[in-house]
């Protein structure tokens, strides 16, 4: 029987969700024996290729490519997961919600006290994704199945739960897991 | 900066004491005097009375009659809940904004007249209405605010747009207002006109124990909408340790939808502190506090009187009724616009001179209150219960209402009927009475005991009125068959977010995802998993929330989902492919496809969604 899959992304977040996961350490061959990875940053995948049972997602939404990867994480992913806080609220890119989104490019790339900027422009290519208004969390694009919360949640947490969410089991994170003062 | 004001806010200061706890009257006055607590006031308010900075600043930020910009000189605050929306509260306030020539929040160019917008003022049987500075006009329309804004342009004398009084003491000298009484039904127990003054004489001629005994024996329960029985709290506070002890009497009837305390306080007021002297000398209390909402500062002056005369006649002061060993006097302390204040806890803050936020409970304010002394919060019907049970016996007074809910109930009743107004009525009376009474047969939902409370439908219209079934704090409020519930509901949530303190996370974030889930049920962009989230937001915001405003805040929506289970039954379709119907791809890139000069990319199948 084919091993299922998984996939996973990082979108509006700082990959640390990833460098988590990759802090499994050893048991990444363990994981490799239970898992086919699909598209992921850790094996440079490009576009899902056939269903996934699990789709872990880092970071919030923050511009419409964004939005077109969590979609299609969506369409191919049976469970989808919200790994880490920018996922689960926004998180630290979510602070710049209280700000328009036209102040925001002018500090970054005119008026910022470390910017050098002769021509003044902001950057402009087709190539560039459109910014979203606002950072969302996952859930409000898509559905989300789990939310994993954690800056960055632990590998352990990580671990656990995707051990839980391939046996089929509840999972139970013992409170050291979920405690974060 | 000004010694001006430096000088005048220091006799401020002066004249409280320099009284740290008496932080919020500070506020108060410069905010009258100057029409703002601006930041150079606060600099002198923190340095005379030894408190950092941010306590002063956070107290003027916390309550909605603060501010630390000048506001004009009349400030036109208009009653913007639910009722008041039914009753025409749009075209009142594009009538004020035409008028004036400016928008909410804003005052107008020569820094005379104000507009704001506030929450309920106890007005509802009387809507649309608003205060203008401390003066209050009801039932307003279109022309009358047009005609308001004309003459106070002319006199600038709020009091002078009152013209005809309403009945009672409303045409007292010292209130003269238009406020009417409505007084829908003469009451049994607590609007009767029989006043035989006895109460405090019967009361004083026990022991502070037989009197806790009595209230007891009438199975008095508190009146505010909790129901604690109130001699069991006076038994509480009586044998806490401390050697001062507090009276409250909770005035800051701040529950959409609620008025009776009002009509108590301008008809009854004598009641109301008879209560509270008996209360003060059954749990051993010297110091009585009314802590009374701002939206009711035109009782102010009134209800002052009615202690200097009570002071005259040896009924509050030294050795009350010439009894050697009992010394009580009371003070009004004023509020500051803030709905949270009417919860016990936040109240004692207010009082103390700080934000009204709630505090952590244990310790409980009868081991731990005002000032750190045992404390009894008490509603003002509630007192004014005791004087009558004082008067007539508990006998008397525990014939009406059911076993477990003693004695009769103020109702304020509001909405689509055709009687609004206070009724007095035996606790166990079934709501179908109630709006046989009140004319509103016709309604296809009743919202009983406010916002926090819990909205039925006709199926429950022959449950009663009482704690263990239908529990209220007074506030009754009734739909027509023409209105839209989802937009109460939402009007509910909008006000919990409104008047959320924001010290806890599941009340300051929770009443905003709520509101915001409501606005996807209105949208028609819900889905199954808003159902879900409104059940798990609920029960959290219920279980983790500080106090009672974030406890209840969820009821709107939990309520209205148990008994109205069809508002909310466009939820059930799903997208097929897992995408939020609530996500407007096109919508949340416009404003960056405006700085881009470009559109946004087709993304997907089913792009730009």
């Amino acid at each position: 029987m084919a091993k299922p899959r998984i996939a996973t992304t990082s979108l509006c977040g700082c990959f640390g969700c990833h460098m988590s996961l990759l802090d499994i350490d050893e048991r990444i061959l363990q994981l490799a024996e239970l898992v086919d990875f699909d598209r992921s940053p850790i094996d440079d995948i490009k576009h899902i290729s056939q269903r996934c049972r699990i789709g872990l997602i880092e970071g919030g939404c923050a511009n419409e490519e964004n939005v077109e990867v969590i979609r299609e994480f969506r369409r191919n992913c049976d469970i989808l997961v919200s790994v880490g806080d920018c996922a689960t609220t926004g998180g630290l890119p979510a602070l710049r919600n209280l700000v328009p989104l036209k102040e925001c490019l002018e500090e970054a790339y005119i008026h910022g006290p470390s910017v050098h900027n002769p021509s003044g422009e902001i950057p402009n290519d087709e190539e560039i994704p459109l910014l979203l208004n606002k950072v969302y969390p996952a859930h409000e694009v898509v559905k989300v199945d789990y939310h994993l919360p954690g800056c960055p949640p632990s590998a352990d947490a990580l671990w656990a739960a995707i051990n839980a969410l391939l046996a089929e089991e509840p999972l139970e994170l013992p409170y050291q897991l979920i405690k974060y003062d | 900066m000004s010694t001006l004001l430096d000088s005048a806010v220091r006799k401020i200061c002066k004249a409280h004491d320099n009284d740290p706890t008496r932080l919020l009257d500070v506020a108060r006055a410069v905010q009258e005097k100057y029409r703002c607590v601006s930041d150079e006031a606060i600099d002198v308010i923190s340095q005379v009375l030894h408190l950092p900075r941010v306590t002063v600043e956070s107290l003027v930020s916390f309550y909605a009659f603060l501010s630390t910009e000048k506001q004009g000189r009349v400030i036109i605050r208009l009653c913007d809940d639910v009722i008041d929306r039914m009753h025409g509260y749009d075209r009142v306030l594009d009538a004020f904004r035409e008028e004036l020539g400016i928008e909410l929040g804003e005052t107008t160019p020569d820094g005379n007249i104000t507009l704001e917008r506030t929450a309920c003022i106890g007005m509802s049987d009387q809507a649309p209405a608003a205060l203008i500075n401390d003066v209050v006009v009801t039932r307003l329309n279109s022309d009358s605010a047009r005609e308001i804004v004309r003459e106070l342009r002319e006199h600038m004398d709020p009091q002078r747009l009152v013209r005809t009084y309403g009945r009672g003491n409303n045409a007292h000298d010292l209130i003269r207002s238009m406020v009417r009484n409505n007084i829908q039904t003469e009451g049994l127990v607590l609007l009767t006109r029989t006043n035989r003054g006895e109460a405090l004489r019967k009361a004083l001629s026990l022991r502070p124990v037989e009197v806790i005994r009595a209230i007891k024996t009438a199975r008095v329960r508190g009146r505010g909408g909790a129901g604690f029985p109130t001699g069991m709290k006076w038994e509480f506070t009586r044998a806490a340790d401390g050697e001062q002890k507090v009276i409250i009497c909770n005035a800051d009837e701040g529950e959409p939808g609620t008025f009776k305390d009002r009509i108590l306080l301008t008809e009854y007021p004598d009641r109301v502190f008879a209560g509270m002297t008996i209360a003060g000398y059954a749990i051993g209390a010297q110091e009585g506090i009314l802590y009374l909402r701002a939206e009711y500062a035109y009782l102010k002056a009134f209800l002052e009187d009615r202690l200097e005369k009570r002071r005259k006649e040896g009924l509050l002061g030294e050795n009350v009724l010439g009894h050697s060993r009992f010394h009580f006097d009371i003070r009004i302390q004023m509020g500051a616009g803030a709905y949270v204040c009417g919860e016990e806890t936040a109240l004692i803050s207010s009082c103390e001179g700080t934000r009204g936020d709630p505090k952590n409970r244990p310790p409980f304010p009868a081991q731990h209150g005002y000032l750190g002394r045992p404390t009894s919060v008490n509603n003002v019907e509630t007192l004014c219960c005791v004087t009558k049970i004082m008067e007539e016996g508990a006998a008397a007074f525990s014939q009406f209402g059911t076993n477990q809910s003693s004695g009769t109930k103020l109702l304020s009743i509001s909405g689509d009927c055709r009687r609004p107004g206070v009724y007095e009525l035996p606790f166990g009376t079934t709501l179908r009475e109630v709006l046989n009474l009140c004319d509103a047969e016709d309604s296809i939902a009743v919202q009983v005991g406010g916002p926090s409370g819990q909205m039925v439908g006709p199926d429950a219209y022959d449950r009663q009125i009482c704690f263990d079934d239908l529990a209220t704090g007074g506030s009754i409020m009734t739909f027509g068959p023409q209105r839209d519930l989802l937009e109460v509901v939402h009007a509910f949530l909008e006000f919990f977010e409104d008047e959320s303190c924001g010290y806890c996370t599941p009340c300051r974030v929770g009443t905003v995802l709520l509101k915001e889930a409501v606005e996807r049920v209105r949208d028609d962009l819900c889905e199954p998993v808003d159902i879900d989230r409104f059940q798990e937001m609920g029960k959290m915001m219920k279980a983790m929330s500080r106090c009672g405003l974030g406890q209840t805040a969820p009821n709107p929506v939990l309520s209205t989902l148990e008994n109205f289970p069809g508002l909310y039954a466009n939820c059930k379709k799903e997208d097929s492919e897992g995408y939020r119907r609530s996500f407007d791809l096109e919508g949340s890139v416009t404003e960056a496809s405006a700085i881009a000069g470009r559109p946004a990319h087709a993304t997907g199948e089913k792009g730009g969604r």
